[in-house]
């Protein structure tokens, strides 16, 4: 007997009850709290706050917890969020060059102003499972440096001091940077728009794609100038009184990439840049950020475009994964109708190729 | 959600939107750009769509959604609890009462009129964009009105299976100007959009494109003198109500290979029922 899918709206509601019980797990274990989420789970909320285009903790702490940990639907939750709350206006851009230093290093040049900082990383740790985790227990402290604090200029200026670097791109003063989340984006985009773009876009993604271009597609050698990793203040002029107040402090992640350049007729032989940004701390992230900034750059630059991480329609329509998700998961909504245009349309062809069907027809 | 504004979205991003959807309905057919928001709601489930309602809805519309034809498929009851909510706006499933429709794939049976709007949600806008993946190049074609590469395709598939083998989003020409994807519509909803007395208008969210069809325009299903454009026919009626006129959706009733056809449109298909019992 005919059964049609009557009820959504009960099943959604019992859907949804279930969700919530799945994401409590068992109760005899005690419930995570949002705060300890943003303690302790610092680079997963970092990664929310980046990709999702909104710098509050809390909040993504929130998403993470009511996400279950997956944090590209966490990224959905923010995003959502952020398109309620009204716009007030821009800060002005902030000054990586002041930023008060937590981890800052540099793969070119072995000392230099500022110092190499290691900071709290992974690298050169041994990625053995350290089983006392298992328990809880205070972490020994760090040793804390009583050297005085040095400014640290940015490495890539150090080069182009000597020529041997592009300038930074010359945007006029006047000029509004472009913003996707106010406009639609349109091709071919503008290095500015490109790198909100790649900003917002997927992590993973990007990784692939900066992956691609060290192993051949659209090659040229990268450099991690520097990586810098602290906190910046932010800065926003009121109307109403016209002179810049510090609205708080973000802390970001700076990645200045260094690539090879043959040069061009225009251009002498040089070094020319990627950057790459992010709240908190995602160093992937910048890192490949930077990398497929640089490989978009081909046509600026006069190289060849033959890769796909130097396709700017291709990267900057696909880099975004609550776009990405929704598209290719709306693929488990209800088809019936298509697909029941499709059924009759292959039994139809199916019926016409059929011996009888074709003597009949000659 | 007291804490939200009425239909969700902010006053300036529904006056962007309607600015929008002023351009789609003087251009019929182009693809608007809009500065789409991120919804409550994953892309491709129907946020350009909910955005469109979102920015078109008063206080005293009535609201009927539908996913497939069916008011009680799943993302068509989350759409429609989703306004409920924040804009507290009354819904129905009966087609002639609603005001405004917000429709998934089909266009109802019931023959819409001019106090009514059609909203139509669009995965992909572009009808020529599995013909050539780039937007540069499409906008060009549209803008130079060259649409040979749809006719090549047209074409092909009469040489090669003796018919077009399209049969959703089948492209059509408006006001003999734009080719315009129908959305994922069967072809045999297509009919339905010419001369329409209600306004269509098609939000993708995703794509962040809006486009319309105003009242009465002319919408022609692309063909050839020689192999005139077709709509789909069924050789039974439908199970529930014995309609042989519309659209019929195929339900598996066992595991020996059992099906029946019924109406995919539910409210049509349930009113039929409903008007033959009271003839008995």
């Amino acid at each position: 007997m005919y059964v049609a899918v009557k009820g959504g709206e009960k099943a959604i509601e019992n859907a949804h009850k279930l969700l919530a019980e799945k994401r409590r797990g068992d109760t005899q274990v005690p419930e995570i709290s949002t705060k300890q989420i943003e303690e302790q789970m610092t680079l997963a909320v970092d990664r929310v706050m980046t990709e999702g285009s909104l710098y509050d903790r809390s909040l993504a702490a929130l998403a993470i917890k009511q996400a279950r940990g997956d944090l590209i639907e966490a990224i959905f939750l923010i995003r959502a969020s952020r398109t309620t709350l009204p716009r007030f206006g821009y800060s002005k851009p902030i000054e990586t060059d002041r930023m008060e230093i937590a981890r800052r290093i540099s793969a070119t040049y072995k000392d230099l102003p500022g110092g190499q900082i290691l900071g709290p990383t992974f690298d050169y740790t041994h990625r053995l499972l350290e089983f006392d985790l298992e328990e809880s227990g205070a972490p020994e402290p760090a040793l804390e440096s009583d050297a005085e604090y040095q400014h640290a200029p940015h490495v890539l200026d150090l080069l182009s001091d000597e020529g041997l670097m592009e300038a930074p791109s010359q945007v006029p003063i006047d000029k509004e940077p472009g913003d996707l989340t106010r406009d639609p984006l349109s091709f071919p985009a503008d290095r500015d728009l490109r790198l909100q773009n790649l900003a917002r876009g997927d992590e993973g993604f990007l990784l692939a794609l900066g992956y691609s271009t060290q192993r051949g597609y659209a090659r040229n050698h990268p450099f991690a100038g520097e990586i810098r990793l602290g906190t910046v203040e932010v800065e926003f002029v009121p109307e109403e009184l016209g002179f810049p107040i510090v609205i708080g402090e973000i802390e970001v992640t700076e990645c200045e990439m260094v690539n090879q350049f043959k040069g061009s007729k225009k251009v002498p032989p040089q070094f020319t840049r990627g950057y790459g940004l992010t709240f908190g701390h995602c160093e992937r992230k910048a890192m490949s950020m930077a990398q497929v900034d640089r490989a978009l750059r081909a046509e600026e630059l006069g190289e060849d475009r033959i890769a796909p991480a130097q396709d700017e329609e291709f990267v900057l329509s696909h880099c975004d994964n609550v776009q990405a998700t929704g598209f290719v998961e709306h693929l488990k909504l209800p088809h019936y109708v298509d697909f029941q245009s499709e059924l009759e349309l292959v039994r139809r062809m199916r019926r016409e190729q059929e011996p009888d069907h074709k003597e009949a027809a000659e | 959600m007291t804490n939200y504004n009425f239909a969700y979205l902010n006053e300036q991003t529904k006056k962007m939107i309607r600015r929008a959807l002023l351009k789609a309905i003087a251009i019929p057919g182009y693809q608007v750009p809009f500065a789409s928001r991120e919804m409550p709601m994953p892309y491709g489930w129907g946020t350009g769509g909910v955005q469109v309602t979102a920015s078109i809805l008063k206080p005293d519309d009535k609201l009927k959604v539908i996913d497939q034809g069916a008011d009680d498929t799943t993302n068509a009851v989350s759409i429609r609890k989703f306004f409920k909510k924040t804009a507290d706006i009354e819904t129905t499933e009966i087609t002639e009462e609603a005001s405004v429709i917000q429709t998934r794939h089909r266009i109802p049976e019931t023959p819409l009129s001019e106090d009514q709007i059609l909203v139509y949600q669009v995965p992909i806008p572009e009808p020529l964009r599995f013909l050539e993946p780039r937007e540069t190049e499409t906008r060009k074609m549209h803008a130079y009105e060259d649409y040979g590469l749809m006719h090549v395709k047209l074409y092909e598939d009469i040489s090669q299976h003796g018919h077009i083998a399209t049969t959703y989003a089948y492209p059509v020409e408006v006001e003999g100007r734009y080719v315009m994807d129908p959305s994922p519509t069967p072809k045999f909803d297509n009919p339905k959009m010419n001369e329409s007395p209600a306004l269509q208008l098609f939000g993708a969210g995703r794509e962040k494109r809006i486009y319309a069809i105003p009242p009465y325009t002319k919408v022609v299903s692309l063909d050839f003198e020689d192999h005139p454009f077709e709509i789909q026919k069924w050789n039974v009626p439908c199970a529930l109500c014995g309609a042989t006129h519309t659209f019929l959706d195929e339900v598996i009733t066992d595991d020996k290979g059992g099906r029946m056809f019924v109406c995919s449109d539910t409210d049509y298909c349930a009113k039929r029922r409903a008007a033959s019992e009271a003839a008995e």
